[in-house]
């Protein structure tokens, strides 16, 4: 080992790094080559990492019942292109054009209350789980199946997601796969998957993997090769209490899962977790910018970057850094936090907010984002201004974690 | 016993009836069959006469009874039944859709000359040619595929799966995007052409069977045979899928309010003015009604720039209906539209500047008003029996009508709409039993003034997935779902309370009386109907693996099929087993039961056990067609296990056995 190691240092390396000697020239360009990538890759990280002190900001404009939308309690929302649906307490509502267009049993909605959507990307097809079965929005035709009429699992229907031919549906006994061509509808419950809890909150699906978050049981990974199901639990079991903070998932109350770049996100009433297949990172509000660990979603922009959606506001984490976005808890008054990878919190002044503290849920139109609060729908146009955090904290002395945030 | 009751029904309302009837029936100058006794004989002599003529024919049709096994030892001789036509550019060549003989004819226009016959898929359905004419595509229905002929070597160079039961089919060349219709997977196959990879399903309505590009070539438009599925009798609604060709996606969903089937449609060559032809079933009233009125409005529909919104027009006269609106074309210098009726063994011509100034015209809708044909039908032309594809020349000046129960082309020219020409394409020259009971089929000529026939609710020997109130019981009584027609033999009885003991009886009496209202078949036509109706295959089972290999859920289902005792361990009373009441080869015991699915407007509770080979393909389903899925046979009409014990099973054991079912 050391006579290798000695052999390096006695070979050396010239200024850019070609060895000088038994090096034939095309040798010499390769490690060159080799060399300049690497820096440009260094540089490129450490330019994201300087791009990622920057924090996004939003001008919101609010939609309840006074402009149109059809309730005030959203469970859900979104966008597609233009359109935007907000699956609310007492009805569909779509925003087009300036002016909502509602949509209710009586147009062939399964029931009023709306609680998942869904997009077919590929035929334009809307699917909305509802508190009364699932609905298929076609070019302004609803179809509807129920727990009577079709093959599905349960009627009320808290998850849907679409990939390629399959419906997969995560509801109150269950979930569901409907396949689009043959018509064939697949159970998966206690008897045949590791679920000990029926009661399936949410589900994301892509080529490889899909999972369900099962409220009381964890999340369960679906293998679409092997048709092989696996399960994630509480290492600590169902104790509120974490022991073993990145162990695994933090907690069995799962409410959303987001499946993206190869990175599982996790919501729960106790905290969320990213995991990337091998190692499990976990959030609490006490060591992260989570204003809360009580979330109802959470949606995964890409491996890194993730919305959570808290009763205490809109959290956005960067890979480092974080920021909240929510109505002030005691005065209502717009509000955003940010706090970086030290902990530094700061109050950023700003003019608007999303119209409820309580979020449930995000969609993303390019830079904008759409938020479904228990109180309103909210629309964040990005500004821009991004809040820079290597000047608001160079500026001034760091405070500590979460102090001067209204938790 | 449900026999007697028909003839207590036929006391109490058929002397009226026939009496109203035979006038009426002595009015139709075009009935094809000597007419009823006139009226003016002194009424109790017409009364004896009329009812040893009911007694006649009855003896006659149990005469005529064929047995099954005589029907199905008659040799199928391998007609071409041209369905559907292709035409190049220059007008010299037709490419000829044959579905029984499983191949396009080419054969040269004017001569009609045979150039080449192409083997393609089972039951090749539709066709179309490229924009450069140098493919053709042809969906083959039984096969799920699409056959792609290069038009230089005339040979089938490739052949592309497709979803089930491929029917209509479009090429849209700057796309290089194949779109096909599935009638029985109810949407729309999108297949990369370059790669043979279907990359998308479109959800069409029920029944998704004939595309049409526009003139721009923006969108597509998808007609359906069936209407779509809707709440339990409720009008029937069919819908024209809009398909925009920039992004594939559908973009509109136009509706056709109370109509069953849409045939073809087409748009004229400046885009303004599209039509579909269709029918306008009354199955929500009794079919007494047939003397009052008219059971199906053969009709069109209208849309475009032209006529504004959606507008329906007639095409029946008064005392004359045109039954199976199906094929249409309009001239290239829009001055004419062309249609097919194939149940009239005619076509329509309609003068189109009288169509456009009658709707301008008339601010109310009008479809009912079969006045209103007067003011545009410019004339009816005779063909061959069940007239069905068109084929205008580039030019506009020779009109090609396929007809499918001749094997033969009817040439019309155009500005005299005359027939000048038959061109033979070369089926057999006799005509069997088969083909002589398949015409009496497809024709409406035996129903009172020609309103509608056989085909008109088993659309293509199928169904319609309508319910009917059939007979003159009364409002509302007795309502029937739409039986299925395939391999019928051994499921005797018929009728939903197996009130018909063979099919003579089913199609002969029963439907002189009931439906339509006047002619009924003699001995020979009877036999050779019944002949046809006995010959009509299962359509491929698209459920059932290769081999029978059951997969795990379908087995599942099987095990459920055939329990003898429930999940608790009781045993299950051997009436109330699925495989007691549904055995043998099409599952049927052939018997009758009362399996609690009468409603309070039935007369008796009391229904024939169905076959159920390929049992997914005819919902809704039970007697009356209140269940609208197979699910709810058991989720909503089996609340005391009436109809075999399920309430015992979890949601999953319920889709394996459907998933079983399915596979029958």
């Amino acid at each position: 080992m050391n006579t290798r190691m000695n052999d390096v240092n006695r070979i050396g390396t010239a200024a850019i790094g070609c060895p000088v000697e038994r090096s034939s020239t095309a040798r010499c360009y390769r490690t060159a080559i080799r060399r300049g990538c690497l820096l440009l890759a260094m540089f490129a990280i450490f330019a994201s990492l300087m791009f990622a002190q920057d924090l996004p900001t939003f001008r919101w404009e609010n939609f309840t019942t006074a402009n149109g939308l059809p309730d005030n309690h959203v469970y859900c929302v979104l966008v597609n292109g233009q359109r935007i649906w907000a699956g609310t307490d007492n009805g569909l509502g779509l925003y087009e054009n300036g002016t909502w267009k509602v949509f209710r049993p009586a147009d062939g909605l399964a029931h009023q209350a709306v609680l998942s959507l869904a997009l077919d990307k590929h035929t334009g097809d809307l699917w909305v789980g509802t508190m009364g079965g699932l609905s298929r929005i076609s070019a302004g035709r609803i179809d509807t199946y129920t727990q009577l009429n079709s093959g599905l699992s349960n009627d009320i229907v808290y998850g849907v997601a679409v990939q390629g031919d399959s419906v997969w549906t995560a509801t109150a006994a269950g979930a569901s796969r409907f396949n689009l061509r043959t018509g064939q509808w697949s159970l998966f419950n206690e008897r045949n998957t590791p679920m000990f809890e029926i009661w399936n909150y949410a589900v994301s699906a892509a080529e490889d993997k899909v999972y369900l978050a099962v409220w009381g049981g964890g999340v369960l990974e679906f293998d679409q090769a092997t048709e092989h199901w696996k399960d994630y639990n509480d290492p600590d079991g169902e104790t509120e209490m974490v022991v073993m903070k990145d162990q695994g998932l933090i907690h069995e109350i799962t409410t959303s899962v987001s499946y993206v770049d190869k990175i599982l996100w996790v919501a729960t009433y106790f905290g969320a977790s990213r995991y990337d297949g091998r190692y499990w990172h976990n959030f609490l509000q006490k060591d992260s910018g989570l204003p809360s660990n009580f979330l109802s979603q959470v949606k995964g922009l890409d491996a890194n970057r993730a919305w959570f959606s808290t009763d205490k506001g809109l959290a956005y984490y960067d890979g480092t850094n974080w920021a909240v976005y929510r109505p002030a808890l005691d005065t209502h008054k717009p509000e955003m936090l940010v706090r970086d990878a030290q902990g530094n919190v700061k109050n950023i002044p700003v003019l608007s907010a999303p119209s409820h503290n309580y979020i449930l849920g995000v969609d993303f139109q390019g830079d904008d984002l759409w938020v479904a609060t228990a109180h309103g729908l909210s629309h964040g146009i990005r500004q821009k201004e991004s809040v820079n955090l290597a000047k608001v904290f160079g500026s001034q002395e760091g405070k500590k974690p979460n102090e001067g945030a209204t938790q | 016993m449900p026999a007697r009751a028909d003839t207590r029904r036929d006391s109490r309302y058929g002397v009226f009836s026939r009496a109203k009837l035979d006038k009426l029936s002595s009015e139709s100058p075009r009935s094809p069959q000597p007419t009823a006794p006139p009226t003016r004989f002194p009424r109790k002599l017409a009364l004896l006469a009329r009812f040893l003529s009911v007694v006649a024919v009855a003896l006659l049709a149990i005469a005529a009874q064929p047995a099954p096994r005589q029907s199905a030892a008659t040799p199928k001789q391998r007609y071409l039944s041209p369905l559907e036509m292709a035409i190049t550019p220059d007008g010299r060549l037709l490419y000829v859709v044959c579905q029984d003989s499983d191949e396009v004819r080419v054969v040269e226009a004017a001569s009609g000359k045979l150039v080449k016959s192409i083997l393609v898929g089972h039951v090749p359905r539709a066709i179309a040619l490229s924009a450069a004419s140098r493919i053709l595509f042809i969906t083959n229905a039984w096969s799920d595929t699409v056959s792609v002929v290069d038009t230089t070597t005339l040979q089938v160079v490739r052949t592309l799966p497709t979803g089930f039961e491929p029917s209509g089919v479009i090429f849209d060349s700057r796309a290089n995007a194949l779109y096909v219709a599935n009638r029985l997977s109810n949407d729309i196959s999108v297949i990369d052409f370059k790669t043979g990879q279907e990359t998308k399903r479109l959800l069409a309505g029920r029944g998704a069977s004939y595309l049409s590009l526009s003139p721009d070539g923006k969108f597509i438009y998808c007609t359906h045979v069936y209407s779509n599925p809707g709440a339990f009798r409720s009008q029937p609604e069919s819908e024209i899928t809009v398909i925009d060709t920039a992004t594939q996606t559908v973009v509109e969903r136009k509706p056709l309010h109370n109509v069953a089937g849409a045939f073809h449609l087409t748009t004229s060559a400046d885009g303004k003015l599209s039509v579909v032809a269709q029918l306008r079933p009354k199955n929500l009233i009794p079919l007494a009604h047939v003397e009052h009125g008219w059971v199906f409005g053969d009709s069109l529909s209208l849309f475009g720039s032209d006529v504004g919104g959606m507008v329906q027009i007639p095409l029946d006269e008064l005392d004359r209906y045109y039954a199976l609106p199906w094929g249409v074309a309009i001239a290239p210098d829009k001055s004419k539209l062309f249609l097919t009726t194939a149940g009239a063994q005619s076509v329509t011509v309609i003068d189109v500047r009288r169509l456009l100034q009658t709707v301008r015209t008339r601010r109310q809708p009008f479809v009912n008003d079969l006045s209103a044909s007067a003011d545009y039908v410019s004339s009816r032309i005779p063909v061959g029996h069940n007239p069905r594809g068109l084929a205008l020349s580039p030019d506009g000046n020779r009109l090609y009508v396929a007809n499918r129960l001749d094997d033969t082309i009817s040439v019309i020219d155009t500005t005299s709409e005359k027939v000048i020409s038959t061109l033979d394409l070369g089926g057999p020259k006799e005509v069997n039993a088969l083909r002589r009971g398949e015409r009496l089929f497809y024709t409406a000529e035996f129903a009172f003034q020609g309103g509608f026939g056989c085909s008109n609710c088993h659309i293509d020997a199928t169904i319609d997935g309508l319910e009917w109130d059939l007979e003159p019981d009364g409002f509302g009584k007795d309502i029937v779902d739409n039986r299925s027609l395939e391999n019928l033999a051994g499921t005797e009885p018929f009728k939903w309370n197996g009130g018909n003991p063979d099919m003579p009886t089913e199609c002969g009496p029963r439907t002189e009386k009931y439906f339509f209202r006047s002619q009924s078949f003699n001995s020979q036509q009877l036999t050779d109907l019944v002949t046809f109706v006995y010959s009509l295959p299962y359509r491929p089972n698209r459920y059932r693996p290769p081999n029978d290999d059951l997969t795990p859920a379908q087995e599942r289902g099987k095990a459920i099929f055939e329990r003898t005792k429930s999940k608790q361990g009781a045993e299950i009373a051997e009436t109330n087993q699925c495989g007691y009441c549904h055995s043998g080869p099409k599952y049927t015991n052939q018997r009758q039961f009362d399996i609690g699915s009468g409603k309070a407007t039935d007369r008796s509770p009391i229904i024939d056990v169905p076959q159920l080979p390929n049992v997914a393909y005819s919902a809704p389903y039970l007697h009356d067609g209140s269940a609208r899925s197979l699910e709810e046979i058991w989720t909503v009409f089996n609340p005391k296990e009436t109809h075999g014990v399920t309430n015992d099973l979890t949601k999953d054991e319920l889709n394996d056995l459907i998933e079983y079912l399915k596979t029958l």
